[in-house]
């Protein structure tokens, strides 16, 4: 890519422009453009199929777009040319839909092995944690409330307590884009406060994509919305701002 | 460092090893210090076959650190293990013929010595030949495979179809690897018979040695936060990338060290069975092993080699009476009862039943209320 300086398409951290993708026939994504600055909190929110998934999976590597501009750190790096392994190391992290972290390896292992270090083979074959190490490891189960059951397999969690170690092995990577896919789903009300507190505690040093549906969590987060609907932005502000728009209300509430 | 993860919490593994350690040196005794009217003789056949069994333990031991740490079913993991058989058999068929060309080449008219026999008369040569041929073979083979992502149902079919691929290939005359007859009658080894009963019982005592090493390496390879990645790709082989981790690096990588363990069991086994012919190469062979490693236990590394032996035996006995025709319907049978019965196989059975309940409690009881229930597995 072009990469004369002063002449950037973007100084975006990440910038989406015309993105489109089909699964059969069908536009999952449609002429999407969005771009999230350095630093920077979004929401995304949508109704059920409206793309914010597939969305993820692009920026991740796991689709790749028919056509379209997926441009990373400044517009430097063409994320559409990269597999999952190297974007994940290029520092761009991803909670799921549906809670995955590592089911026969215990809670404490899980951290660990999401722990920002070298990914190579050898360095961790012949792998040494510090105390370093076990500090933060230390820190993420206070911050995640998973001290108590440190030792625990990560398949005998609940629901939201996997939620909260997926969210915790991002801390652990400590990634510089965080994509955050509906984080609070089958949470409890207390539960889904917390979750606001954390990610936007998280977000005081990383930027953070949040896909949710739950109004009163994107709410209480208080960033900027963008809502999506069949593959691409139809709005985009504040809260109080998108809602009132006629064409979200409509695609919410049906006509 | 390791020593301390491999003994700690680790009863099976000190028992396995245990026993190891005993065998290597008590079957030489018995063999060869205890006269052979005594009762407490160890025979011939029984040093050979049991050093049989050893060797294919320390083959299955090599199929659990794939299958069972990794979730690579294999069904092509035989043919490494010929491999490391036909290094060591080309080095004992160079013994007899004293470095010119073997009986089967002159029967051919071959003058020379073909190029890939070069330097097969030394030892040392060959037993690097037994790590890297193996160990090249599934470098490559696991490097295209892992990297167009081919895995599960479809991996297990390429596997069965390289080995497949061998089989065909080692029954070819012109292949310079003895035909359908393989490589046999072999007289020495390092300057020693191999019929010599010393030398039976070395070779016993260097297979018993041999799968201790292959466990410790293996487990010190499970127990390092790369086995720890092994299984985080077998469970969830997707988020594995998501952190950042280069599977197909890990499964290369893990492939590999499989096939050159496999190697050194292919080569421990040859000269104490005196032949190695393409059958090794069958594909039927490398289902088998897949069975010794269910019934014994999946990923628990003791499991794979006590299913071996114990399968192995079975098949001894079945083999060598009137049951012998219905050998593969037991076979089946083992399978079908394990998978149906004991899912986590026999090792794996033992290790998560709570035998704390079983020993009387030394605690007392106001401890025991406040134990809190241990997660399920
Ligand atoms: N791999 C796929 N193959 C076929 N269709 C897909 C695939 N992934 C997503 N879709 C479809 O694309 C649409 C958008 O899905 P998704 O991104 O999951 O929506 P959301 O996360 O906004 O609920 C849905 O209609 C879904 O069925
Ligand atoms: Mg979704």
């Amino acid at each position: 890519m072009d990469q004369v300086s002063g002449n950037k398409i973007t100084r975006a951290l990440l910038y989406l422009s015309g993105v489109s993708v089909s699964f059969e026939g069908f536009r999952a994504i449609n002429n999407l453009s969005l771009t999230i600055d350095h630093g920077e909190m979004r929401a995304i929110i949508g109704p059920n199929g409206a793309g914010k998934t597939t969305m993820m999976d692009i920026i991740t590597g796991k689709t790749r777009p028919d056509e379209g501009d997926v441009l990373y750190n400044d517009g430097n790096v063409d994320l559409t040319q990269l597999d999952e392994t190297s974007i994940a190391n290029l520092g761009i992290g991803r909670k799921f839909q549906k809670p995955t972290v590592f089911e026969q390896h215990t809670v404490e292992d899980n951290l660990l092995l999401s722990l920002k270090a070298d990914r190579g083979v050898w360095p961790n074959l012949f792998w040494r944690t510090t105390e370093a190490h076990r500090e933060r490891i230390d820190e993420i189960l206070e911050i995640t409330k998973l001290t108590a059951h440190r030792s625990r397999m990560a398949g005998a969690l609940s629901h939201g307590q996997k939620q909260w170690l997926e969210i915790g092995m991002l801390l652990g990577q400590d990634p510089k884009l965080l994509l955050v896919d509906e984080p609070v789903a089958g949470m409890t009300d207390a539960e889904t406060a917390q979750t606001a507190d954390l990610l936007r505690d998280i977000a005081k040093d990383h930027s953070v994509v949040v896909v949710e549906h739950d109004m009163d969590f994107v709410r209480a987060l208080d960033v900027k919305v963008t809502v999506l609907h069949e593959g691409s932005v139809l709005a985009e502000g504040r809260l109080d701002q998108v809602t009132s728009d006629e064409r979200v209300i409509e695609v919410y509430l049906g006509r | 460092m390791i020593s301390r993860a491999i003994f700690e919490n680790n009863v099976g593994g000190t028992i396995f090893l245990g026993i190891l350690a005993i065998l290597a040196v008590m079957v030489p005794v018995l063999h060869l210090a205890v006269p052979e009217d005594s009762f407490f003789h160890v025979s011939t056949s029984t040093v050979v076959v049991f050093g049989k069994y050893l060797s294919f333990a320390l083959l299955a031991l090599s199929l659990d650190l794939i299958w069972g740490y990794c979730g690579i079913l294999s069904l092509g993991h035989g043919a490494f293990f010929a491999l490391g058989g036909y290094a060591m058999g080309m080095y004992l068929k160079l013994q007899t013929s004293g470095g010119a060309p073997p009986d089967f080449m002159v029967f051919l008219n071959w003058k020379d010595l073909p190029w890939y026999w070069w330097g097969f008369d030394h030892l040392s040569f060959a037993l690097l030949m037994v790590l890297f041929i193996p160990g090249i073979l599934a470098f490559v083979f696991g490097y295209f495979a892992f990297r167009s992502r081919v895995t599960g149902v479809y991996l297990s079919i390429i596997t069965q179809l390289l080995t497949y691929a061998l089989w065909l290939s080692f029954f070819r005359n012109d292949m310079g690897f003895g035909g359908n007859n393989g490589l046999t009658d072999f007289s020495t080894i390092a300057g020693y018979s191999v019929q010599a009963p010393e030398t039976r019982a070395a070779l016993f005592s260097t297979t018993a040695i041999a799968l201790m090493a292959g466990y410790l390496i293996a487990k010190a390879v499970v127990e390092s936060k790369l086995g720890k990645v092994l299984v985080a790709i077998r469970d969830a082989e997707s988020r594995t990338r998501f952190i950042g981790y280069r599977v197909e690096a890990y499964k290369t990588f893990v492939f590999t060290l499989a096939a050159m363990m496999a190697g050194v069991a292919g080569a421990l086994y040859v000269p104490q069975v005196g032949i190695i012919n393409p059958g090794e190469f069958h594909p039927a062979n490398s289902i088998e092993m897949v069975i010794w490693v269910g019934a014994g236990g999946r990923g628990t590394l003791t499991g794979a080699a006590l299913g071996a032996v114990l399968i192995n035996y079975f098949k001894t006995i079945f083999t060598t009476g009137f049951l012998a025709p219905y050998w593969l319907f037991a076979l089946g049978g083992i399978f079908i009862l394990v998978t149906v019965f004991l899912p986590k196989g026999i090792v794996g059975t033992l290790a998560s039943v709570d035998w704390r309940r079983w020993i009387p409690a030394k605690r007392a009881p106001a401890d025991e209320a406040q134990l809190k229930p241990e997660p399920a597995e």
